[in-house]
């Protein structure tokens, strides 16, 4: 294999396994040691920089990035990622960070901006352009800002204070929000003469099961899981009958249950088609749901909804198994079993949700593909109108906030290229830096011990009392004291080891002190054949090797980064120092330099 | 500094035959200077007993003084250790052995612990066939008291004071050739490919194992001029042959892999084969090891890999015709028999 080339952004970048699995990159090691240390100012500062809502996505975030977490594949469990960063924004200082925010900025660079939704994607471009000088308008056919966050996820689990606390920070920057304003049409805004207008009016609309029998007979009791959320949210819905039945295996059915106990359902139930392992819901929304005496049953899919006397009393589903085909494609094969009858006042419908775009002209440029989705180029989120830009979940269906934060960063740049008349397609490369941590012969400047604790749990709020009152928070959050010991579980897989074919000498100090052997000096060979050969065998091909040149013997190093613990240990006991470990920042570029950590 | 190694290890190591992890057979966090050959013994001493699934417990460490004779701490943790005085390993070993034969002794020892002040001691454990193994960790000088010399160190070689020795070496393979050993290597720290079936032969083998290791002292005599250094020895070892070690329960299969040449069957059945060997060389011959040896020291090539080897010698307790059994497991009547069998010893010597 041909060495391995370090300098290249992406080599270390992915060795932090957790940054690189976040879709905006958050630089997650660097904040869980601020909050080791205390400065959970500095740790905040580092997520808003990234993801824009440390406080709501520290609660509510899919976090993609613990499944993807180096501890859990040398341990049973992933670094408490998410509930760290929450830790950061519950400890932070307010009058602080309102400090270190930029401010509007005192000149206008004439340049006007519209926005449609005050999602998290719309609010993210708009911070990302409110520093340079953007005239921004955002639109929200809601009474305030924050889109979905505010319309569907439950308080129990986002707190309205939190949401309006970090959406403040960003209205506060200059952009001009107008709510309960619904754009009925794009091309009356597109004659409007912005320069430019960012679509984030996300994915609104509730799959139903309109052909379903008794479907139109039992309505009244038959809700859309998103509307009625919303309509939760908005307190226009503030009961609901005791016997609950949710259909779905997402978490909008899981929000949809949780929600139903909170308001009078004494006997919530979920029904899902899926065997339970293949539910889309978050195992943690899963546990939580369970928690508050939710049965799921799955297997089950709805046949009818029974009506008697015009009125609905339940519903009928026909029980299936799932069986794999070869490729390993679920098939769901009813058992032949009698349908099973459950009794309900009201049934909740959280079986997906789609996109919509009513209120987009077909004829002003915009080319929607055959699923009625418009046809963007994917880096830049330049529609076929090129004065046109979609975010979130308007750009490719349904997701999440995170993902939507992270089309909100490359579509402000889009933006920011286009109305400063440059080519979109140029974009800006991340910024990076490489730092040696080294400050004494065996002294590291972070702590490189490992701890061995197991993954501590969250503490929540009595059952009793959160089931009767939608609003009160479930999750406590760590306390700073329980926080210091999951941040210390966190392995710093941003130190870097760094090798310098030059001055080793081969002395196999570093292959024999290497806790977890990923060190080899073997001869080199093509990939394949060098991942079989090394110590322990690289068998994760998601996981680069790490090659040096040839070195005196003719031999060549291998690291494997896959189980590296950042422990530090080769580079102590290596004499010559050709290991180092060094810091490594990647930092995703934004439209505008935001704040310094 | 780190004092503590990470207790991860990686997660796709198997447990051996006993279901020990190889992390039941590691010591603490070695405090030798960073890069010092000894370690990498260590290493391979650690990878030797877990591959060979010896019990932790039945292994005892014995040394005596120099930075080599402190690794006993850097590796089996778990097992039985004595570090005595400087060059007395042997005594201690040969007491311990003949209290209880059953155990496997590990003897670590140093060029300076051995070659001077325990030369006396090396060559009488040698002559006894005292069934151990003996590993001299061999870097040409006196580690520990800062890289004097020692009397293994080549003419002409130069530690990190820069003066070139003008004493004789003493060759410890060949002493412990003349002196009766009934196995003897050489292997280099920097070679686990060879030095790790070469331990589990020694281990295996029943009688006195002798294994010289060279092992750089990156500190004091890994310079240029010297020829105990990574880069001379790596640049001037020769082997007699590659060789295999397969363990009893292994089942011997008859495909060899290419350049067999023979095997040799061990007292406890498990086998060694050997592999391309220098041409003509036999394992079998005493003195032609030592012609060989010597013949390489004039090329200024070190000879490496397995010298000499006889399984079928009898150990020190058939020798002296010991009880089988460890001493502990003796009852009381056994060890104290009493008045009347002293009555009658010594009625015999009179
Ligand atoms: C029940 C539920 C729970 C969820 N829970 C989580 C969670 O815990 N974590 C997570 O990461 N994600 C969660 N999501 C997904 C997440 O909310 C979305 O992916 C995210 O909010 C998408 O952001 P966005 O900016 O694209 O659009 P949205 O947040 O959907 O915002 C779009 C906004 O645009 C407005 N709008 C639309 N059309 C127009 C128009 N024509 N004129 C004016 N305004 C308009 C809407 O009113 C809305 O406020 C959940 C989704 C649901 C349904
Ligand atoms: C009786 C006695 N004499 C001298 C010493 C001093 N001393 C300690 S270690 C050592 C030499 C060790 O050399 P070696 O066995 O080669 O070990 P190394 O440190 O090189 O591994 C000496 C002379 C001592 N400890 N005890
Ligand atoms: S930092 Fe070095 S010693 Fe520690 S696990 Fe990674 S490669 Fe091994
Ligand atoms: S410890 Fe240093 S000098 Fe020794 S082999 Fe490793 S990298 Fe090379
Ligand atoms: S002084 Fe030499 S022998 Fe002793 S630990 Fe250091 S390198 Fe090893
Ligand atoms: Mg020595």
């Amino acid at each position: 294999m041909k060495p391995t080339n370090i300098k290249h952004p992406e080599y270390f970048h992915k060795v932090v396994d957790c940054q690189y699995a976040c879709p905006a990159h958050t630089p997650v090691p660097e904040y869980i040691r601020l909050i080791a240390q205390g400065r959970y100012d500095d740790a905040y500062m580092v997520n808003w920089e990234s993801n824009v809502f440390p406080g709501i996505l520290g609660r509510t975030c899919d976090r993609p990035c613990e499944p993807a977490c180096r501890r859990g594949r040398v341990e049973e469990e992933p670094v408490a990622i998410c509930r760290l960063k929450r830790v950061a924004a519950d400890n932070k200082v307010k009058d602080d960070i309102a400090k270190r925010i930029p401010s509007k900025p005192a000149k206008k660079n004439g340049k006007r901006v519209a926005l449609v939704g005050a999602g998290p994607a719309s609010l993210t471009v708009a911070r990302d352009l409110a520093p340079l000088g953007y005239e921004l308008h955002i639109f929200d056919a809601q009474k305030a800002g924050g889109g979905f966050m505010r319309s569907q996820i439950p308080s129990f689990r986002l707190p309205e204070e939190v949401l309006d606390e970090e959406v403040g920070y960003i209205l506060g920057m200059g952009p001009v929000a107008r709510f309960d304003t619904y754009i009925d049409s794009l091309q009356s805004l597109l004659e409007q003469n912005y320069d430019a207008v960012f679509v984030g009016s996300g994915a609104p609309r509730g799959r139903d099961l309109k052909n379903l029998p008794g479907r139109q007979e039992g309505a009244e009791h038959i809700h859309i899981g998103i509307d009625w959320l919303g309509s939760v949210a908005f307190e226009h819905t503030k009961s609901i009958g005791k016997k609950v039945i949710v259909l779905g295996g997402g978490n909008t059915a899981m929000d949809c249950c949780r929600t139903a106990r909170r308001l009078g359902g004494d006997d919530v139930k979920v029904l899902v088609r899926s065997p339970f392992a293949d539910m889309k819901a978050s195992p943690w929304e899963k546990e939580d749901a369970i928690h508050e005496d939710i049965p799921i049953v799955d297997n089950h899919v709805p046949k009818e909804f029974v009506i008697e006397d015009g009125k609905l009393v339940g519903m009928r589903f026909d029980k299936v198994r799932a069986e794999y085909d070869s490729a390993g494609r679920r098939n769901l094969v009813p058992t032949g079993e009698d349908p099973v009858f459950f009794p309900c006042d009201d049934v909740l419908v959280a079986i997906g949700q789609e996109n919509s775009f009513p209120w987009i002209e077909r004829d002003i440029g915009i080319v929607f593909d055959k699923w009625g989705m418009p046809v963007l180029d994917k880096e830049t989120f330049q529609a076929t109108n090129p004065r046109v830009f979609f975010g979130g979940d308007a750009a490719f269906g349904p997701e999440n906030i995170i993902t939507a934060v992270a089309h909100g960063h490359q579509a402000a740049i889009s933006i920011d290229l286009f109305c400063r008349g440059e080519k979109p397609s140029r974009r800006p490369a991340p910024g990076v830096t490489l730092v040696s941590q080294k400050m004494g012969i065996h002294e590291w400047s972070y702590d490189n011990q490992v701890d061995d604790d197991l993954r501590y749990k969250v503490p929540h709020a009595d059952k009793k009392l959160s089931l009767l009152d939608r609003k009160l928070e479930v999750e406590l959050g760590f306390d700073v004291a329980t926080a210091f010991r999951e941040a210390e579980r966190c392995l710093n897989c941003d130190v870097q080891t760094v090798f310098s074919d030059s001055r080793c000498i081969e002395c196999d100090a570093c292959v024999d002190i290497c806790p977890t052997d990923c060190i080899s000096f073997i001869e080199n060979a093509e990939e394949e054949a060098l991942r079989k050969s090394l110590k322990i065998p690289a068998n994760n091909l998601t996981q680069d090797i790490y090659v040096s040149g040839a070195l005196k013997t003719g031999r060549v190093m291998v690291k494997d980064e896959d189980v590296c613990l950042h422990c530090g240990l080769c580079a102590e006991r290596c004499p010559t120092s050709a290991w180092d470990m060094q810091k490594f920042l990647y930092e995703v570029t934004k439209a505008a330099p935001l704040c310094n950590v | 500094m780190s004092y503590i190694r990470p207790n991860f290890r990686h997660p796709e190591l198997q447990a051996n035959e006993l279901g020990y992890a190889r992390k039941d057979y590691e010591g603490s966090l070695s405090t030798l200077c960073a890069g010092c050959g000894h370690d990498s013994i260590s290493a391979a001493i650690i990878q030797s007993c877990f591959e060979l699934a010896i019990p932790p417990h039945s292994v005892a460490k014995i040394s005596g003084i120099g930075c080599s004779s402190k690794t006993p701490t850097y590796f089996l943790g778990k097992s039985h250790g004595f570090n005595s005085v400087h060059g007395r390993m042997p005594s201690v070993a040969t007491g311990a052995n003949l209290a209880n034969r059953d155990m496997v002794y590990i003897g670590v020892s140093g060029d300076g612990d051995s070659a001077s002040i325990g030369l006396g001691q090396f060559a009488h454990v040698t002559r006894r066939n005292l069934n151990m193994l003996y590993i001299v960790e061999n870097n040409g000088c006196y580690g520990l008291t800062k890289g004097q010399d020692s009397a293994t160190a080549d003419v002409g070689s130069a530690s990190k004071k820069g003066v070139p020795n003008p004493y004789e070496p003493i060759d410890l393979c060949t002493m412990a050739l003349q002196l009766g050993a009934t196995f003897v290597g050489r292997s280099f720290s920097g070679d686990k490919n060879q030095l790790v079936p070469l331990i589990k032969a020694a281990i295996s083998h029943r009688g006195f194992a002798f294994i010289d290791v060279i092992s750089p002292c990156v500190t004091f005599n890994n310079t240029v001029q010297s020829t105990k250094g990574y880069e001379y020895a790596r640049e001037h070892m020769a082997a007699t042959g590659k060789m295999d070690f397969v363990p009893v329960r292994q089942e011997i299969t008859a495909d060899y892999e290419p350049g067999f040449t023979h095997e040799i069957t061990l007292h406890d059945g498990s086998v060694v084969h050997l592999y391309k060997q220098e041409p003509g060389f036999d394992a079998n011959d005493r003195n032609q090891a030592i012609r060989t040896l010597q013949a390489y020291k004039q090329k200024g090539e070190i000879l490496t890999g397995l010298l000499y080897i006889d399984p079928d010698l009898e150990d020190f307790h058939e020798i002296q015709g010991t009880v089988n059994k460890p001493l502990r497991d003796l009852g009381a009547t056994e060890l104290c028999p009493g008045s009347r069998s002293l009555e009658a010893i010594n009625s015999n010597l009179r």
